[in-house]
């Protein structure tokens, strides 16, 4: 007998499997297909500015720092300025994703954009998120020549562009996206839900940040309705 | 990794005699509690979250064999392989198998305790293939020649001095005088080591946190990002799951998420959650070129049915053990098993029998603590009675009893422990006693309380009378 055949049928005969199979994969069959939604957090449902005031809050949260933008015009300049605040080379790693593309960076004449899979050398990649949500402050990154999931993980800063309109309320509205995103239902090789910057806390429980990835996430809000409201000054 | 639950009454006495190993501690009750109480504070549905992550796990594990079925068709559409493995031998010899038909040479790894418990390391050690950990605390314990003494800290145990040590031992490359006093160096270090290692490895090999069955994905949840890493830089990424890992749908992934980080960091969602499904598409700059589960059942089938079923829900969050007693005081290495702590001691006699495990089920002063937190609402200290008296209807006991009531003891002899595990114990000892107010069996004492009912606790006498027995009975029935 199979490994298949033999963890399955002990499966069944320890489930006492057997009776009303039909019942059984019509449970199966109906929660694959409806894909329920369970509990949302309240926080999930708030209305677009105080969604958007959420997931600024809640990326700081994670460590990741925010700025808003009014449109793809205005990103070469932020890029730059983000790089020169730093002291970072002004070389920036990115994919094909025609958003990015359509920014002017040929006004950012000092800028170098490579296109690309990462190889390990870039200090800054610049990546487009398919959404992002505002319960956690997290973002969504899909592969594909578009965004290379390489670009997410080895730069030591990622800077990643996300629409205003694409910033869910709740996990589960990104789900519905990501479902529609391809057109035929089909899922990217990759999905990388993002949450602030790389860490880890297994020297002595202390919390590090850049363990392996980004020691630093700016992410980029497209926001030309000028819904996101202004931050608080504390 | 050998198990030597059997010696838990001894290795515990050297784990509490160990000064460096309860300096460590500490760290644990500092580091974990007092974050997941104020990021589920701050989610008022957090237990009605728990509430649906249970009875999705209830309705999945009902059905597992048609979801796993239907897992399979989509990794298999999605150009996947799926490997069934039914003993932990089975699932090293597929691993063996795909790594020898890449030739592979080394293979990085991402943190999984699956790959622990069908001891992958050793097994492609032995065959002339080099794994390399490279989650830091898995990376820190494989320098060490050791085993992870905690289920999401794996190097809780372990010291910055030590680690500093083990760096200047190893990594040979590096200047001898240069400057680790700093934890971020030793990060810095392990990062640049570790970062060639990706590229130079012919697999990954990673565990995954869920399988959906919808979508035929696997989703690893990490920290560090050496989990993808490894997953995206390896030629083949091989996922090692077991079988109960499986969840219906995204959006069920959505709700267990939600609870998963909270009770185990006290994060709102970790840094990071990646969903894979397959290998590189045609129009794929980077990923691997194959993508293979290898399915690993070893003992869960026969859970099913039984009263440890409801055990298979565990999201492996640490939660139980960052709030037990018996951890703060032993930590993770004293269990001898793979899984310490409350879900070991439920699970490892599962795996492995009672007769190989018989302690680990006394290891606790039932404070009924890790019950409370577990986000899978997963009823620990009922499974662990219920091995008690499967250990007692077997015979098989060796002084156990007294060994309960060590525990206790040792907890008992520490103020600050005995004040958190009594106040804990009381509602639920209050619970148990009932309107009589008499315990007819105190699962801690069986060997004691199989004889005499033990007086429930009435407000502040606990303590006395706990202190009055015991002196009573001292001698004649321990
Ligand atoms: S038993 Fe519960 S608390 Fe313990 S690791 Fe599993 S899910 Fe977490």
């Amino acid at each position: 007998m199979s490994g298949r055949d033999a963890i399955l049928s002990k499966i069944r005969a320890s489930l006492g499997a057997g009776g009303d199979e039909a019942a059984r994969k019509t449970a199966v069959a109906e929660r694959l297909a409806g894909h329920p939604r369970g509990v949302i957090p309240e926080r999930g449902h708030l209305p677009a500015a105080e969604r958007l005031a959420l997931f600024r809050d809640m990326a700081i949260k994670a460590n990741a720092s925010v700025a808003t933008l009014a449109g793809y015009d205005a990103l070469p300049d932020a890029v730059l300025t983000y790089l020169r605040e730093r002291n970072l080379p002004a070389s920036v790693r990115m994919g094909t994703d025609p958003r990015l593309a359509e920014a002017p960076w040929h006004e950012a004449a000092t800028l170098e954009v490579k296109s690309g899979a990462s190889d390990g050398e870039d200090v800054t990649g610049v990546s487009h998120a398919l959404g992002a949500v505002a319960e956690t402050g997290t973002l969504a990154l899909t592969s594909g020549t578009d965004n290379p999931t390489t670009v997410n993980f080895l730069p030591e800063h990622h800077l990643v562009v996300v629409d205003a309109k694409d910033v869910t309320g709740d996990l589960e509205s990104l789900w519905s996206a990501l479902r529609t995103s391809r057109g035929d239902g089909s899922m990217p090789r990759t999905v990388n839900l993002v949450t602030g910057p790389s860490r880890s806390g297994d020297i002595e429980q202390v919390l590090l940040m850049g363990a392996h990835g980004p020691r630093s996430v700016h992410i980029l809000v497209i926001d030309p309705e000028g819904t996101m409201p202004a931050e608080r000054t504390p | 990794m050998e198990l030597t639950s059997l010696k838990f009454k001894e290795q515990s006495s050297a784990a509490i005699a160990n000064a460096d190993l309860q300096r460590a501690l500490g760290n644990v009750e500092k580091g974990f509690i007092d974050k997941r109480r104020k990021s589920t504070d701050a989610l008022p549905e957090f237990d009605r979250l728990r509430d649906n992550a249970r009875d999705i796990k209830n309705h999945t594990l009902a059905h597992l064999d048609h979801y796993l079925e239907a897992y399979e068709e989509k990794v298999t559409q999605s150009g996947g392989h799926v490997h069934w493995a039914a003993t932990a031998a089975e699932a090293r010899e597929a691993v063996l198998a795909i790594c020898q038909q890449r030739k592979a040479k080394t293979v990085t790894k991402g943190k999984s305790m699956i790959t622990e418990e069908i001891g992958l390391n050793d097994f492609l050690s032995a065959n002339d293939i080099t794994p390399v950990e490279t989650d830091l605390g898995e990376y820190i314990i494989q320098l060490r020649g050791e085993h992870p003494s905690h289920i999401i800290a794996p190097a809780v145990h372990v010291n910055r001095d030590q680690v500093e040590s083990d760096f200047r031992r190893v990594h040979t490359q590096f200047e001898a005088e240069r400057d680790l006093t700093e934890p971020v160096s030793l990060l810095a270090e392990a990062r640049e080591v570790l970062r060639q290692k990706y590229f130079e490895a012919d697999i990954g090999i990673t565990g995954a946190n869920f399988l959906v069955a919808e979508t035929g994905s696997s989703v690893i949840v990490t920290n560090e990002g050496n989990g993808d890493l490894t997953q995206t830089l390896g030629k083949v990424h091989i996922v090692v799951a077991s079988i109960e890992k499986v969840v219906p749908t995204l959006e069920d992934t959505a709700q267990i998420l939600r609870v998963l980080a909270r009770s185990a960091t006290g994060q709102d969602m970790s840094v990071y959650t990646t969903v894979s499904t397959g290998p590189k598409r045609a129009d794929d700059p980077d990923g691997p070129e194959e993508y293979h589960v290898v399915l690993v059942d070893n003992g869960r089938s026969d859970m099913l049915g039984t009263e440890y079923q409801e055990m298979l829900r565990c999201i492996r969050c640490g939660a139980c053990m960052n709030h037990c007693p018996v951890y703060h005081a032993v930590g993770g290495h004293a269990y001898g098993s793979v899984y310490p702590g409350p879900m070991g001691a439920v699970l490892t006699p599962s795996l492995h029998g009672i007769d190989k495990s018989g302690h680990l089920p006394n290891a606790s002063t039932f404070c009924g603590r890790c019950e409370e937190v577990c986000p899978m609402r997963i009823p620990l200290p009922k499974m662990m009675r219920h091995w008690r008296e499967q250990e007692f209807e077997k015979h098989l006991q060796p002084s156990k009893a007294r060994f309960g009531l060590g525990i206790w003891a040792y907890v008992a002899r520490r103020p600050k422990l005995y004040r958190r595990a009594v106040s804990l114990a009381m509602p639920v000892l209050s619970r148990l006693g009932g309107a009589r107010h008499r315990i007819a069996r105190l699962p801690l004492a069986g060997g004691w309380t199989r004889h005499r009912d033990l007086p429930a606790p009435e407000g502040a006498t606990f303590m006395q009378q706990w202190a009055e027995r015991q002196r009573h009975d001292k001698g004649s029935k321990a």
